[in-house]
């Protein structure tokens, strides 16, 4: 079962209708290659654990194909897939200890009891649960609970991993010691990986390549730098950075983009309608007195101030005109009172206001280098 | 009831006192307690209730057939009067047991009751676990109303069975003056009750656990039978002490499908100790203490699994 060595994933045309309602996915197509850690990402209800369900079997496939490797699995029951999967909520058998938990699924499969012990025990030395084989998940901690049922997945050897959530339920800390567990084990195994999270940290730092996911639509594939420097929409420019890109809308005068905020004199505006929107990130602001004289400024009352230490989030704006700048250091400020701010003009994304796709200019915006974001 | 916990527990502000007088605010609460008038309430309750009871044990082991308050106390003072309202017997003898033990064919109905009542203990809990856990995971056509069904049948008087039953049973079946045919009936009647309660528990086991199992390549009989069941423990417990004492403790069927009295069950063979022709009411005390018996000890073989609580670390929240 091992022995398949092409473990991509093909959604071609998948569709997924629950009983009477629209389709909870009216069309997917996506491509996991082998070896690849893909995160899905997206809000609730956006379909991205339904997707993952399908590749494990735990959903049917309504319409479309599914392929693991070039075996069609939209029919094989979950268990001839060989996929593991990690839930958000463990899932661990309680009556059963955690070796036997671990064991479980390679006795079901009648696999001999000396190999079991090698293999559950190699996996326990790896994920540093040695000590507690003997114990019930009851008497584990939340992280422990979670190392058990990767673990679980990880003595069967699978051609795939699917993760759905699998770290929403440990505290901040715990978290971030997991994920770099997780994202070691993925460079170490080298097993195609599907992980499912709405924490768009967690995305940009476990995955080789990240689907966005909304309402059911597929928003835009590709590395978590290019979904940061080069969104195709609105939606992934919103949701890809923390704080997200500010989108404000603007008036298009044919030579520049003109709102209560701020003016930007602009070339190439004519084949653009007349409503646009703006996005500029909040990292891309800086304070006047230090930018180029030629770069746009714009100025609006400060709303809100919160100190981070080494720098601060600004909120500034009022009405529909809002936005957040990221500004290095502390500096007094009050709210209420005008700060002006200027930004690269080579910063500024530009999306449609009805469409809400981006508008590529000739000139391309500059996507940044990976070195200068990374923090 | 609130207002009570509130003065037991150790408020933050007490635990700054010196450890005698927060010692003596817990004693100045308990004593509130047990003045309070749901106190007061709740041990003449409980007396209503024993009451009655001790008056079997008094009679069980007063090795006498009949019963003291029977006694004329018009003439007496009012002390002893009030002392003949105390259940206590005039004088203790364990005659009365050895009596229904070994003059009478208690032995053999006692086992009659273990067997009919293990029976349908055994046979209600197959059926039953099996039915509920269909219910519980499985959409097929007909689940709604089979359920509503079973809830129904629950709202008509049990008597009303009672015909149709025998036509079945003992005319069709021919299962009559049978163990079995008790047991079937007994296992049956009871099983909407333990369906319900058994789909009810196993509504709360977590899917994600039978989805992971899945996964791994057990079968859905492996899931039943190595996860479910094992998880379910308390309410199994729950429902097959149910079963047994829902047939431990019937009457009416077991006497008119019982005719020949070496198969009656306990209940039955207590019936004729008191009749028309008799009135062994020291013997009946004391068959009725026997009987009580087995309850009790199933209870204490049980009650470790009737903690709930045992899937707790199953899944997080």
């Amino acid at each position: 079962m091992t022995g398949i060595a092409v473990a991509s994933i093909d959604f071609k045309g998948v569709v997924k209708r629950y009983a009477d309602s629209a389709p909870t996915l009216p069309g997917l197509d996506l491509h996991i290659r082998d070896g690849e850690f893909m995160v899905l990402v997206g809000p609730s209800g956006c379909g991205k654990s339904t997707t993952l369900r399908m590749i494990a079997g735990l959903e049917s496939v309504t319409a479309g194909e599914l392929l693991i490797g070039d075996r069609k699995v939209n029919d094989v029951p979950p268990k001839d897939r060989d996929v593991a999967m990690v839930f958000q909520n463990y899932a661990l058998y309680p009556h059963m200890t955690v070796f036997e938990n671990m064991a479980f699924g390679l006795r079901v499969r009648k696999q001999p009891e000396s190999q079991i012990r090698t293999s559950v025990e190699a996996a326990a030395e790896t994920l540093g649960l040695a000590d507690l084989l003997e114990r019930k998940p009851g008497q584990l901690s939340g992280g422990q609970c979670q190392r058990v049922a990767l673990g679980r997945a990880m003595v069967r050897d699978p051609q795939v991993f699917l993760f759905d959530e699998p770290l929403s339920n440990l505290d901040a800390e715990l978290r971030v010691q997991m994920r770099a567990s997780i994202g070691r084990l993925h460079r170490e195994f080298g097993t195609t990986s599907v992980y499912v999270t709405h924490d768009q940290i967690e995305a940009m730092t476990l995955g080789s390549r990240i689907a966005i996911l909304n309402g059911g639509e597929l928003m835009q594939v590709g590395t978590p730098m290019e979904l940061y420097g080069d969104p195709d929409n609105v939606f992934v420019a919103g949701f890809m950075g923390s704080p997200p890109m500010n989108i404000l809308p603007v008036r298009n005068l044919g030579h520049a983009l003109e709102n209560r905020l701020m003016h930007v004199p602009r070339e190439g505006l004519d084949r653009f309608g007349a409503e646009l929107l703006v996005g500029v990130r909040p990292e891309a602001l800086c304070p006047a007195a230090e930018a180029p004289a030629h770069w746009p400024r714009l100025s609006a009352p400060v709303e809100m101030v919160e100190t981070l230490g080494a720098e601060m989030l600004v909120h500034l704006g009022q009405d529909d005109e809002r936005l957040v700048a990221r500004l290095p250091g502390l500096r007094a400020l009050t709210p209420g009172e005008s700060l002006t701010l200027a930004f690269d003009p080579a910063a500024l994304y530009l999306f449609d206001a009805r469409s809400r796709q981006r508008l590529r200019e000739v000139r391309a915006a500059v996507v940044p280098q990976p070195e200068l974001i990374t923090p | 009831m609130s207002n009570s916990q509130v003065q037991g527990r150790p408020v933050a502000a007490e635990l700054d006192l010196p450890y005698r007088e927060r010692a003596q605010g817990v004693l100045r609460g308990a004593l509130r307690d047990v003045l309070s008038w749901r106190f007061a309430l709740l041990v003449f309750a409980s007396l209503v209730v024993i009451y009655p009871l001790l008056w079997v044990v008094s009679l069980a082991f007063s090795g006498q057939q009949s019963l003291q308050l029977a006694q004329d106390t018009r003439d007496m003072g009012f002390w002893a009067q009030m002392a003949a309202l105390v259940p206590l017997p005039e004088q203790w003898s364990l005659q009365n047991f050895r009596a229904v033990l070994t003059e009478q064919p208690f032995i053999r109905w006692l086992l009659n009751s273990l067997v009919v009542a293990g029976g349908t203990t055994v046979i209600g809990l197959v059926l039953s676990c099996t039915a509920a856990y269909a219910f519980s995971r499985f959409r097929f056509p007909g689940r709604n109303r089979g359920l509503m069904l079973f809830l129904v049948s629950q709202m008509f008087p049990a008597v009303l069975m009672l015909i149709p039953l025998y036509v079945i049973v003992v005319q069709w079946l021919g299962l009559g003056n049978s163990w079995l045919g008790l047991i079937l009936v007994y296992a049956i009647t009871a099983l909407p009750f333990c369906v319900w309660m058994l789909k009810g528990y196993f509504d709360t086991l977590p899917y994600e656990i039978e989805e992971s199992a899945l996964l791994e390549g057990a079968s859905r009989m492996t899931i039943f039978y190595r996860i479910i069941l094992p998880l379910a423990r308390p309410a199994i417990a729950v429902t097959g002490l149910f079963s047994f004492m829902t047939a431990w403790n019937e009457f009416i069927l077991a006497s008119i499908f019982m005719d020949d009295e070496s198969l009656y069950t306990v209940p039955v063979g207590l019936r004729f100790f008191v009749s028309d022709y008799s009135s062994e009411w020291g013997y009946f005390a004391a068959g009725s203490i026997m009987v009580s018996v087995p309850v009790i000890l199933l209870f204490l073989a049980l009650q470790r699994f009737l903690v709930s609580g045992l899937s707790s670390g199953a899944v997080k929240g």
